[in-house]
């Protein structure tokens, strides 16, 4: 820490090196998110035609059962990995753990430019099998095999290979970040900030990190197994089968090896897109009701163990797969219990609303309704993880609902009250409040008319993946009115996110000049010497922390609220000596700052 | 404000619409009126759950919005109400869980008196077969398969001779009689699901899997397969129909051997060459019991 060291701080003068190839964190934040952004617009478009052949089948002559099943294999892959596991950690995380935890920038700078690129190149290579002979594939998200590898199924010629390609690619690049993300949180915090002081988005976006550098390699591999059982005939997952007439090569794979592999990554993901949504809603709702989260200590244990439980719960994925069903009891019953911990995590946010000064602002108003589509798809959850209530409900519309409910409008929310939440320290400027307020009534009750009814086709049986549901007996004639419905709300809630990015654009020239901590936040990223923050982030001196970042409406302070970096006021000084009102529960010594180890250091 | 109403319009709608919705189970045609329980049971516990906390929230949201001179409380965590939150989500979990696994035992464990037949999918077809007089299928597996032996039944087992082959995606069962249905597949995964029944299960290459269910009333209902299998996945139908006991003995009577749809064109020779190429890699995966 020489005061030499702290004067240079390396930062880049061609436009090439600011915005190019550039290694701050906060540029390669802005990088991955606009990159996240404009994929997700694609999966959105794809989303749309997949509506229109459910609601309106046979209108749009193009959409043949190939493509339908293009489109769903594309939409589903791209929110789970390209979308929303990119813009939460490569996106949010790239941008606010530096900021929030006190650090120049992360660790590795380089490695972390690195991430991004190799991200693009696995989006592009994405991109392509849409250009490719027989197109991209049409295989399912999971891409189950035997069928992702068999002649036959759309894309069977480049869409699989560049899928699987695309996806090892995707892993590197999320590898590189990873490891930069956990070893900033550990090592370069600034002074003062310990574990039990960080805001929980950073604890939210850490361990979902660490799951990440732990699940995923589980995807690599399968990816790998079935690279080659594609391209090069190895039996990993395939076993003796005949198609199109004919008995292929194929001896001895097992399809369900992939699945457990598959489910073993793809649970986790789950929470890995989950948990920095929960860290991120819990400061959302904690800075906008003028509140210190409830239960901080309880949150962060939370965390940890959903994180963990999610390692043991994948094969409720696979109740009806053909597995042995006693796996079932075993699976059943972790999976209610990690309903446990992730109640908790609801009831402390609700309760964080409870006596509180809610001001509905636009990340507040996204923060509500987060909680509300969570709660909705958790408690469904509830249903597919109870083992035999999966039975009739599995691959059904049920699921649909309920994964998008969970996974899909949930988090969606939260990457858009996060936006409107950061945008002024990102860009200096405000969002247009009008045009939020209206992006926000029409996504939120949008999203709630699309998928809440579809869980009683669910009920009715109605199952996914359906190309048609012509001459199916057991369905009433008015699903189809309702499924028509779905596709009005659907197309009217996608038009409004065009409406969104274009007051991202519009706001970026045209938007009010925000001030420097317009929501009045405690956390670091709202105290930097510039807004939007420089290269750097902290001007000469790193800030010292001496505080949770939860002191809203602290009894006795002049404001409501009070920054990590302020030291300790005179009045908690007489509020420790009794002179005060004590607060009613008194916390542990290192959360909120009552020690004075690093003062007097 | 607005939003706190809001809040409130949702749960009463959808309250609402759970009761006078057109849309709900399919009449039920089998023994699994249990999963159906489990389910409402796992529907109303999570439905107060939802009622509960939406209203707490627009109650808060009305009461807590912001005025001026309003300043929230300073409250950290309160250990107490914490715990009892966590006490009652436990019990409430339980509750749905005990009863979901006592009737997932019944589901993974069939009766002793049930009878088995087998169930092969196929891009995008049912066959089926069933174990004839000795009560045993014979063996199967994908590389006996020939025009001539679609199921792909080992001609050497002399448990297959008297297996009843039945193509063409209609199946007939006997009313009110426990079955469990061996699940076999020809190339992809396929599931087996007829919504009245409720119970299904995946084909998978490779490995023969099962499920039961007692059929309990007569009738025509409908094979769909629940597992994507390809470009004809939505259009892979067939039929169960459920017979009182004279109607599925006469519908058993007329049905053919596997000895007997074998016998007048055992010695052709493309079936003949089919089985010697594969033969070379043969593993006996595959094969049934």
């Amino acid at each position: 820490m020489s005061e030499h060291h702290d004067d240079e701080m390396h930062e880049p003068t061609s436009f090439l090196t600011k915005y190019i190839w550039s290694q701050d964190h906060k540029v390669i934040a802005v990088q991955y998110s606009l990159t996240a952004i404009a994929i997700g617009l694609v999966a959105l478009v794809l989303s749309w035609l997949m509506r229109m052949q459910l609601g309106f089948p046979g209108e749009l002559e193009f959409i043949d059962q190939a493509a339908y099943y293009q489109y769903a294999t594309m939409h589903g892959m791209i929110m789970v990995i390209y979308l929303l596991t990119a813009i939460f950690l490569g996106g949010f995380g790239n941008y606010l753990i530096p900021l929030q935890v006190g650090a120049r920038d992360m660790v590795f700078p380089f490695l972390n430019m690195l991430s991004y690129w190799v991200y693009l190149i696995a989006v592009l290579v994405l991109v392509a099998s849409f250009f490719t002979p027989g197109g991209p594939t049409g295989a399912g998200w999971t891409l189950y095999p035997p069928q992702s590898i068999l002649e036959g199924t759309p894309g069977y010629d480049w869409g699989i290979i560049l899928m699987l390609t695309s996806l090892v690619i995707f892993i590197v690049a999320f590898t590189m970040g990873g490891l930069n993300y956990v070893t900033t949180v550990l090592q370069a915090r600034a002074r003062g900030m310990t574990l039990m002081r960080m805001p929980l988005t950073v604890w939210g976006i850490f361990i979902a990190t660490f799951m990440g550098l732990l699940a995923f390699p589980a995807l690599f591999v399968s990816g790998v197994m079935l690279l080659l059982d594609r391209v090069i005939g190895t039996s990993f997952f395939v076993p003796e089968i005949m198609s199109l007439g004919e008995t292929l090569d194929y001896t001895g794979g097992s399809p369900l090896l992939f699945q457990h592999l598959f489910w073993f990554f793809g649970h986790p993901e789950v929470y890995i897109v989950a948990l920095p949504a929960f860290g991120i809603i819990s400061d959302i709702l904690s800075v906008h009701a003028r509140k210190n989260i409830f239960g901080y200590r309880m949150m962060v244990w939370a965390l940890l163990a959903i994180g963990i439980l999610s390692f043991i719960v994948w094969a409720h994925h696979m109740y009806v797969s053909g597995m042995d069903p006693a796996f079932g009891f075993f699976f059943a019953t972790t999976t209610l219990i990690i309903a446990v911990p992730t109640a908790i995590k609801v009831y402390n946010w609700v309760l964080t609303l409870w006596n509180a000064d809610i001001h509905l602002t636009v990340p507040m108003l996204y923060a509500i309704s987060f909680v509300l589509t969570f709660v909705f798809g958790g408690l469904t959850g509830l249903f597919l993880g109870n083992v035999v209530v999966d039975v009739p409900l599995s691959d059904t519309y049920f699921v649909v609902a309920h994964f998008h409910m969970v996974m899909g409008v949930a988090p969606v929310m939260v990457v858009f009250g996060a936006i409107y939440h950061w945008y002024p320290k990102i860009t200096g400027r405000m969002l247009h409040n009008g045009m939020g307020q209206f992006h926000f009534w029409v996504t939120f009750i949008g999203t709630y008319a699309i998928y809440f009814p579809m869980h009683y086709l669910g009920f009715v049986g109605v199952p996914r993946r359906y190309f048609s549901y012509e001459d199916l007996e057991f369905i009433p004639q008015s699903a189809n009115d309702l499924n028509e419905f779905i596709t009005v709300a659907a197309l009217i809630v996608g038009v409004v996110q065009i409406q969104f990015l274009y007051n991202l654009g519009w706001s970026y020239f045209k938007g009010e000049k925000a001030p420097a901590n317009p929501w009045k936040a405690t956390s670091l990223e709202w105290q930097t010497p510039q807004t939007p923050p420089v290269h750097g982030n902290w001007g000469k001196t790193l800030p010292e922390v001496h505080r949770w970042a939860y002191d809203y409406s602290v009894p006795g302070a002049p404001d409501d609220f009070i920054s990590q970096n302020t030291p300790r006021q005179p009045f908690e000084k007489l509020e420790e000596a009794g002179e005060i009102d004590p607060d009613p529960t008194p916390l542990y010594p290192d959360t909120r700052g009552h020690t004075t180890a690093e003062e007097t250091s | 404000m607005v939003l706190a109403i809001i809040l409130v319009l949702l749960v009463v709608i959808t309250v609402l619409f759970t009761f006078f919705s057109p849309w709900w189970f399919t009449p039920l045609a089998s023994n699994w009126g249990t999963i159906d329980d489990a389910l409402i049971i796992t529907f109303v516990i999570t439905g107060v759950v939802f009622i509960a906390v939406s209203l707490f929230m627009a109650y808060a949201i009305y009461k807590f919005h912001h005025k001026s001179g309003q300043k929230a409380k300073f409250e950290p965590e309160n250990k107490k109400l914490e715990s009892w939150l966590i006490g009652l989500t436990t019990v409430g979990i339980a509750g749905m869980l005990a009863p979901g696994l006592v009737v997932w035992a019944d589901y993974v464990y069939p009766p002793d008196d049930a009878t088995e037949f087998e169930t092969l999918g196929q891009q995008w077809a049912w066959n089926f077969r069933l174990p004839g007089k000795d009560g045993k299928l014979g063996g199967a597996a994908v590389r006996f398969i020939s025009y001539d032996n679609p199921l792909g039944v080992n001609p050497d087992d002399p448990n297959g001779q008297d297996d009843i082959i039945i193509e063409g995606g209609e199946m007939h069962l006997p009313v009110d009689k426990p079955v469990k249905n061996l699940l076999r597949s020809v190339d992809v995964l396929h599931n087996f699901y007829v919504p009245q029944f409720r119970a299904k299960m995946d084909l998978v290459p490779g490995m023969v899997t099962y499920f039961w269910f007692t059929p309990t009333r007569t009738g025509e209902f409908e094979i769909i397969c629940a597992e994507l299998c390809g470009l004809g996945h939505s259009d892979m139908r067939g039929i169960v129909i459920v017979d009182n006991a004279e109607d599925y003995a006469a519908w058993l009577s007329e049905q053919v051997t596997f000895a007997e749809m074998m016998a007048p064109e055992e010695e052709e020779m493309p079936a003949e060459e089919l089985m010697d190429e594969a033969e070379d890699n043969s593993t006996g995966e595959g094969d049934n019991e």
